[in-house]
């Protein structure tokens, strides 16, 4: 049946920017068995101190509803949104990706790094490094076109992810 | 606004005098005696020197559950915090309003493995409903109000607050408690009126209804349960009540069906498994309760209140979902129900009290005294209950077949009357929680049910309960071995009674006199009623030793993972016609 179907869900969490705070939201997924496919977390509000976690994890949609109303009854949680269900929403990610090589390796990295609109960062005479945005799929594909020419190192961020449209 | 400015250790006692608080139960440590000192020096606030930091924090739940207040605990660091953890996870299971204050070590040594130095805060994270490690002592009325509103508001629970010695010397302002609501915790109490309207819409349509009644209506206060009782009556549905729930509804009262869940009745568990409507009020579908959850109720409509959202479809999906306090709910369902004037299927639910009654006269909880020459469990906790039956008593309890006899046999006309840890099932709780409960009651009768095993497992509070001449009844049934593991070896693991012996234990009459208690014993059927008479007649503490009947099994039973059909009445199974 569909319905027990699991699925990839986008949480962005508004939560205090405290101490424990982090920690409190990792442990209720790990203590409850949830997976976390993905993690950012900076602060958004300097005056008001409040931080946004973006956490990108997978179940039916009966764990799905769990994970939110678990969010939503932590005392540090301000505002809990499901980007994948309650509407559209823009999700990027952005890496950094490590190429070694020569000759015609560097120009064949060039090329792709072009077509993927990745900037170079640093370079030497046998690296590169780029730094790729987008979604997660397209810095998957980068990276692993990347393989056979020489990748040697990846960063990557994570996802972050917000509502579209005028609405907050 | 005040600038005077206050020691923490000041700002702490005013701010628990603020919040209503007239007893803590403590024990002080090296980073606390800036607090013990203000508390030396003030008069105001009861401290109770308990035996060990576990008892302080289940004499606090047993006061909370008791009264409907918060209860408070002061620890040390390191040791003292980390021995209040079982307390926590206990309080937090059972959503018991607890206040726990920890010391911490000087700001400046944390995180250096100073002596007695713990990361209490890591430690209890998830053993809490919120923790805060307090900075500086200008943060710390505003946090210690704020703990306080975590506690007692929304679904209750257990704060922590660690409190670093610098915090405790250094000085700050004080708020009051209004200054002090968090900026974000707002749990929500009253529910959505569309769902009220749909689940008061099924309850009427309902042939077969079932209400099966949680310890939610406990939190909410004593008008939940009269509401429960109003609406019940008002229905003429049958009512279950859970464990956390005993005493919600009167079990005196003939649409009172008994407990549901694995040791509940044979009537209440096909009630639950055959109903067409089950409105559940603050229960949470506990496993123990639902036993497969695939064949849980498979034809029902299933209502649930409750107060917190992460409840709701958690383990069983349900039609209706009514998020907040079971009070206000019970409230609202009811003036609706009258509002619509609205009358129950008279025929079919005649027809479904028939097949309840008819369960009923099983009979499952009769049991043979008579052909035995030992005390029966059963028999000895019938006779405590007519004994206590019209006086003014609550019992604790702790973890076992005890336990499940006590809930069984004991019957609660009223909430608050119970104390048992549910939830995480804590052996050790009952003495500790019978002292909580004492201190609230000083003029009840409170009677600890326990047995040879969760004896032994906080026995240093009775040295606490006779030093402050606390009149607790402890009633140990005493069958030398851990019962209920070893009904569990009989029936599952090939009667391989492993590790469960407890004969040639202590000599617990002169255990017992050694920290301050009469001591009684009884061993033969004829001795029971008496033995319980005097226990609870005689005056102090007193402890009475129970010898009984070691083989005996809590039935019915369904066992784990198995559906409420399933259910196995041992030795009363012949009594059910095909």
């Amino acid at each position: 049946m569909s319905n027990d179907e699991s699925r990839e869900h986008t949480f962005s969490v508004l939560v205090d920017n405290e101490s424990g705070v982090l920690h409190r939201v990792v442990g209720l997924f790990s203590g409850r068995g949830y997976n976390i496919e993905s993690l950012t977390v900076s602060e958004v509000e300097e005056e008001e101190r409040l931080s946004k976690i973006t956490i990108v994890t997978s179940g039916t949609p009966m764990i799905i509803d769990q994970i939110r109303a678990q969010l939503d009854r932590l005392v540090q949680v301000h505002n809990v949104a499901n980007l994948t269900s309650d509407g559209p929403s823009v999700q990027r990610e952005m890496a950094l990706v490590k190429v070694t090589g020569k000759g015609e390796q560097r120009v064949e990295s060039l090329r792709i790094a072009d077509i993927f609109r990745a900037h170079v960062v640093d370079s030497t005479n046998s690296s590169f490094v780029f730094e790729v945005v987008g979604q997660t799929d397209k810095l998957d594909a980068f990276i692993e076109l990347m393989k056979p020419i020489g990748l040697a190192d990846v960063s990557r961020t994570g996802v972050v992810a917000i509502a579209r449209g005028a609405e907050t | 606004m005040s600038t005077k400015r206050f020691i923490g250790g000041e700002i702490i006692i005013k701010a628990l005098i603020d919040q209503d608080v007239e007893v803590v139960f403590g024990y002080p440590g090296g980073v606390t005696l800036p607090l013990y000192d203000q508390i030396y020096k003030q008069n105001r606030l009861r401290h109770i020197l308990v035996g060990h930091e576990q008892g302080g924090m289940h004499a606090a739940e047993g006061y909370a559950r008791s009264t409907g207040k918060p209860g408070v605990v002061m620890a040390t660091s390191g040791p003292g915090a980390t021995n209040t953890v079982t307390g926590l996870v206990d309080a937090l299971m059972d959503s018991i309003p607890l206040v726990c204050l920890t010391g911490q070590v000087t700001s400046n040594l944390i995180g250096n493995d100073a002596f007695q130095e713990a990361d209490t805060t890591g430690i209890t994270r998830s053993a809490t409903k919120h923790n805060y490690l307090v900075k500086s002592t200008e943060d710390l009325a505003r946090i210690l109000h704020e703990a306080f509103y975590v506690a007692t508001n929304g679904r209750p629970g257990p704060v922590l607050v660690d409190i670093p010695k610098d915090v405790l010397l250094g000085t700050g302002a004080y708020v009051g408690p209004e200054a002090s609501e968090p900026r974000n915790y707002k749990p929500r109490l009253n529910p959505d009126a569309k769902a009220i309207e749909e689940a008061v819409d099924l309850l009427a349509s309902a042939k077969r209804p079932i209400i099966y009644a949680g310890g939610g209506i406990v939190n909410s206060g004593p008008k939940a349960s009269k509401l429960l009782t109003k609406l019940v009556r008002a229905t003429g549905f049958p009512c279950t009540t859970t464990l956390m729930g005993l005493g919600t509804f009167p079990a005196s009262d003939p649409l009172y069906i008994g407990m549901p869940g694995m040791h509940g009745t044979y009537e209440a568990n096909l009630a639950m498994h055959d109903c067409d409507v089950m409105l559940n009020v603050g229960a949470r579908f506990d496993d123990r309760v639902t036993g497969r959850t695939d064949a849980f109720a498979p034809g029902a409509k299933k209502i649930h209140i409750d107060i917190d959202p992460s409840s709701i479809n958690k383990n069983i999906a349900v039609d209706v979902a009514v998020i907040g306090d079971a009070g206000k709910a019970l409230d609202k369902i009811i003036g609706l129900w009258n509002k619509k004037k609205i009358k129950p299927d008279a025929k079919a639910l005649k027809a479904w009290w028939r097949s309840i009654d008819k369960w009923r006269g099983i009979d499952c909880l009769a049991y043979d005294q008579d052909a035995k020459a030992a005390i029966m469990p059963q028999f000895a906790l019938e006779t405590l209950h007519k004994t206590l039956a019209g006086s003014d008593y609550y019992v604790t309890t702790d973890v076992g077949q005890h336990q499940m006899w006590s809930a069984q046999y004991l019957r609660f006309d009223e909430p608050n009357r119970w104390m048992t840890s549910g939830g995480l099932g804590t052996m050790g709780y009952g003495i500790p929680a019978a002292m909580g409960v004492q201190v609230a009651h000083p003029n009840s009768r409170v009677v600890c049910v326990t047995s040879e095993g969760s004896l032994m497992m906080n026995v240093q509070e009775m040295v606490t309960i006779s030093k402050n001449n606390l009149p607790v009844k402890i009633l140990s049934l005493n069958n030398n071995v851990l019962g209920m593991i070893r009904q569990w070896q009989e029936l599952f693991h090939d009667n391989h009674e492993s590790e469960c012996d407890l004969s040639g234990g202590a000599d617990f009459i002169k255990m017992a006199e050694a920290f301050g208690f009469t001591a009684l014993s009884a061993s033969r059927p004829d001795e029971a009623a008496g033995a319980i008479a005097e226990m609870l007649a005689t005056p102090g503490p007193v402890f009475l030793n129970m010898a009984v009947a070691r083989d005996e099994n809590v039935f019915p039973m369904i066992p784990s993972g198995a559906a409420h059909n399933e259910i196995d009445l041992g030795p009363n199974k012949q009594l059910v016609s095909a």
